[in-house]
């Protein structure tokens, strides 16, 4: 017995004492929190990760994001287009003007023509390059776009089912992948998603599904100041948040996503660098004004709002959070200028649900649909929990219904009429809002309740539409902007939902990672990152 | 024994059949759209409406489950809704990568099991029994995700020995066997060979304790053939319910574990079954579940086919 445990042991530091020193130099090896590879095929799928990492690397949109600084939100920036204008003499047409001399990693050029034969890859189901895959990751994200024309080779026109100043926005959701590469691997996109072309920073040069994808440096990219610093990037899926610490902490990767909050204080111990930044992420109770929901009442909504802890919150996060003052965080051109000040005041709570006939003897009783986990959830168990107890230091008496995370996400387009809601109140499903459709045309407008949008809980208020459509059709960025903070001034003093949190995307990097500049966005830019030898 | 195993096999066909029902059902079943491994929840009703047709979800279930099944009998268990590529492909590259946990995990875990369990059954009561008892206790009930991740915390994070996750530097399609490769499978080998350790030794334990007490022995010792001789006889009448109970576990490990890969990022078929959960990706979960049942049947058969080879009082009964 005592000869076979040696052996083991003398096994086990054989094997032990042959490890290699962890790969350095120009190799940046990262741990995304999606259990596989991102699509590659031109739109990828598993939400803004996919964007981030398989998106902007291998691709481009029309119009980027500027994700260089750290100081101020990202704001839309030429990228495959050059310039983008509505057509003076018609509202619903939309001119862009392509870069010029821009070519696909397989040499082809990107043109008008392929700018139109990826539109058709997404729009027309009847084109032989229509991918029902990319169609369902990005169709979403056009609702105004009718179709698209080419006006010469390095020019091409979209037309808008309406007045439509959103569409820039749109589409930098939009990638372009090469018509020519499509056609050397068969006119397959399941071909094309291990050999993929597009014109980003980054090249495709190696795919294990489920496991790795390695890219690197596109040479020849269009813009040099973005050309890659790395020799490689590796980008592997580890969904589970403590097997990506231990593959930090043991120098298997040299990035990780989403640290657990638990983890950074050890991480930061162990010399990793952690990075944060506020980005347009929410995480609120969107409240039901259905018939019998207690949050028709306005006390009762900013009694609700004044009993958060925000702070205390915080705290319960390892500081990994922004309270929330509105939708948008208060430096944003569209918070505006709400008299209602979302904060902790506890007793002018109690002093508005006295008011409106509850006490803590007699509470107001409400059920909220919250998630176990999911993307973007934060922690949604404690921090729901930490919610509860507030709400009932004043009166709130909150009841959680905890759904399975896409259970929870496919009923937000239900709404709180259908009986999949189960007679909740609230429900509690974080999101962006980096666009004005995403953050407040898609929840707020008349139009979007079930089943058109995520107007969950049947809010209608026709300033608040006559606002969003103005807002649409206002092609003056800085009097759209105007108009949104009008629109989100409205729903602060309305309390129209309870405002609690903003994620800050927390990240944990190896001190070998040097040059990573986190924008305030979902995406950002890797090519300006580099390693330390 | 050609009619024995004839009857075997037939016996298998049913189960077979009604673990090819359970599976389609139980995926139905549970909660959450389908189409949401292709379709983001915002997605048009048109759109949706058109990838219900593409995918055949707008069928009536036993419609869909005929389908499935004629096709599955054909080798075809359809495309995966995410990826696009072929079910089959998809689970027999996981299933290999399972496979070499397994059998590692089964060696380790049987043969350390088998002496601990032989050496605690021969030693009844004395203190190699309490260590192999409170060995196969421990090995029975560490949730062995848990065990995973203090395994990693001490040998990756802390003393950064072994790698944490993954299947070697270049993936699985790269494995080589070398030293740096073998080194990704020692935690999770590790791992998962603890509830097979324990399990074995136990049973091991208590049989090899139940035939030492028994007349024959006294007998056999009494008729003066050496401990050796006596020992041969004791292994031959352990053999064929310690071989179910290892046919049992190796079915287990085969079948790999969700959590254990999960933990250690193995793209086995436990992680393969995560993904596809939680993108709800019915063809690729449904494919994995019975691929991964019929390998269990297919053991157990084997089993059942192997066991009265040793044992002739079976041939018999």
């Amino acid at each position: 017995m005592r000869r076979l445990t040696t052996c083991f042991a003398g096994l086990f530091l054989a094997l032990g004492l042959a490890v290699p020193p962890a790969q350095a130099g120009g190799t940046l090896r990262i741990a995304m929190t999606a259990s596989d590879i991102p699509l590659t095929t031109g739109q990828p799928d598993n939400g803004a990760e996919g964007y981030r990492f398989l998106g902007y690397t291998i691709y481009d949109a029309l119009v980027n994001w500027d994700l260089s600084k750290a100081d101020k939100p990202a704001s839309l920036t030429p990228g495959l287009a050059t310039s983008w204008n509505i057509d003076p003499k018609d509202n619903t047409r939309w001119i862009i003007n392509l870069r010029k001399g821009v070519k696909f990693h397989d040499g082809s050029p990107f043109n008008a023509d392929a700018v139109v034969w990826n539109f058709e890859k997404i729009l027309n189901n009847q084109s032989p390059q229509f991918d029902a895959k990319q169609a369902a990751n990005v169709l979403t994200r056009f609702p105004g776009i009718k179709g698209v024309k080419k006006i010469d080779n390095d020019t091409f026109e979209i037309d808008t089912k309406a007045p439509d100043a959103w569409i820039p926005y749109e589409l930098a959701w939009m990638f372009f992948s090469s018509p020519a590469q499509w056609e050397k691997v068969g006119r397959s996109w399941d071909k094309f998603a291990a050999q993929p072309s597009g014109t980003g920073p980054f090249k495709l040069t190696k795919l294990v599904p489920h496991e790795l994808a390695q890219l690197e440096p596109n040479a020849d990219y269009w813009d040099k100041n973005r050309i890659p610093k790395t020799d490689k990037l590796i980008l592997m899926p580890i969904p589970d948040p403590n097997t990506r610490t231990a593959a930090l902490l043991s120098g298997q990767v040299d990035w990780i996503e989403a640290p657990a909050p638990d983890m950074i204080p050890n991480l930061k111990a162990k010399g990793m660098q952690i990075t944060s930044n506020v980005y347009p992420h929410t995480w609120p109770y969107q409240f039901s004004f259905v018939e019998g929901s207690p949050w028709r009442d306005i006390r009762v909504r900013k009694a609700a709002n004044l009993a958060v802890d925000r702070e205390g919150l915080k705290q319960l996060l390892g500081g990994m959070m922004v309270p929330a003052e509105g939708l948008v965080t208060s430096d944003h051109p569209w918070f505006g200028k709400p008299s209602f000040k979302v904060k902790y005041d506890p007793e002018e709570a109690k002093r508005l649900l006295k008011e409106a006939g509850f006490s803590k003897d007699h509470p107001v009783k409400a059920k909220i649909l919250i998630s176990a986990s999911g993307s973007g959830q934060m922690l949604p168990l404690a921090m729901n929990e930490f919610i509860q107890q507030n709400l009932a230091d004043v009166g709130i008496a909150l009841e959680f219904e905890v759904l399975e995370w896409q259970t929870l996400y496919a009923n937000w387009r239900q709404g709180a009429k259908d009986p999949a809601s189960r007679a909740g109140t609230a429900t509690n499903v974080s999101f962006a809002w980096q666009d004005p459709m995403v953050a407040f045309y898609r929840f707020m407008h008349s139009s979007m309740v079930s089943p058109n949008g995520f107007n969950w809980g049947w809010y209608t208020n026709s300033e608040v539409d006559t606002l969003l459509d103005q807002a649409r059709a206002t092609f003056d960025t800085a009097q759209q902007d105007a108009l949104l903070a009008k629109l989100h001034t409205k729903l602060v003093d309305d309390a129209s939902w309870l405002f609690i949190a903003h994620d800050v995307g927390p990240r944990a990097l190896s001190p070998k990672v040097k040059g990573f500049v986190q924008a305030r966005s979902w995406f950002q830019d890797l090519t300006p990152v580099s390693m330390d030898k | 024994m050609g009619f024995y195993v004839l009857r075997r096999v037939i016996y298998a066909l049913p189960i077979a059949l009604s673990v090819t029902v359970v599976c389609f059902l139980l995926v139905h079943i549970a909660p959450g759209d389908p189409l949401n491994a292709v379709a983001p929840a915002d997605a048009p009703v048109e759109v949706i409406n058109a990838l219900k047709v593409a995918y055949g979800f707008d069928q009536p279930l036993p419609v869909q489950y005929f389908r499935w099944l004629g096709r599955a009998l054909a080798g075809d268990l359809g495309t995966s809704v995410a990826t696009g590529r072929p079910v089959l492909a998809e689970v027999m590259t996981a299933v290999v990568n399972t496979i070499l946990l397994a059998v590692f995990a089964a060696v380790l875990g049987f043969s350390l099991g088998a002496v601990l369990g032989g050496m605690a059954g021969y030693r009844h009561k004395g203190i190699v029994d309490r260590i192999a008892t409170a060995l196969s206790v421990i090995g029975v009930s560490v949730p062995h995700y848990w065990l995973g991740m203090v395994l990693t915390i001490i040998f990756s994070s802390k003393l950064n020995w072994l790698p944490a996750m993954g299947a070697g530097p270049g993936g699985s399609k790269e494995w080589l066997w070398d030293a740096e490769h073998l080194r990704y499978l020692v935690l999770p080998v590790t791992t998962l060979a603890v509830i097979p350790l324990g399990i074995v030794t136990r049973t091991i334990r208590a049989l090899v304790a139940d035939i030492l007490s028994k007349d024959f022995v006294q007998a056999l010792r009494a008729k003066g053939m050496s401990d050796r001789a006596v020992f041969l006889h004791v292994v031959k009448n352990v053999a064929p319910t310690a071989l179910a109970v290892m046919g049992l576990q190796l079915g287990y490990l085969l079948g790999g574990s969700i959590l254990v890969e999960t933990v250690f990022a193995w793209p086995g078929s436990g992680f393969l079954l995560n993904t596809a959960i939680f993108q709800r990706d019915l063809p690729l979960l449904q494919g994995t579940i019975l691929i991964l049942c019929m390998i269990f049947v297919l053991l157990n058969l084997l089993v059942d086919i192997i066991q009265p080879a040793i044992d002739p009082r079976m041939r018999r009964s």
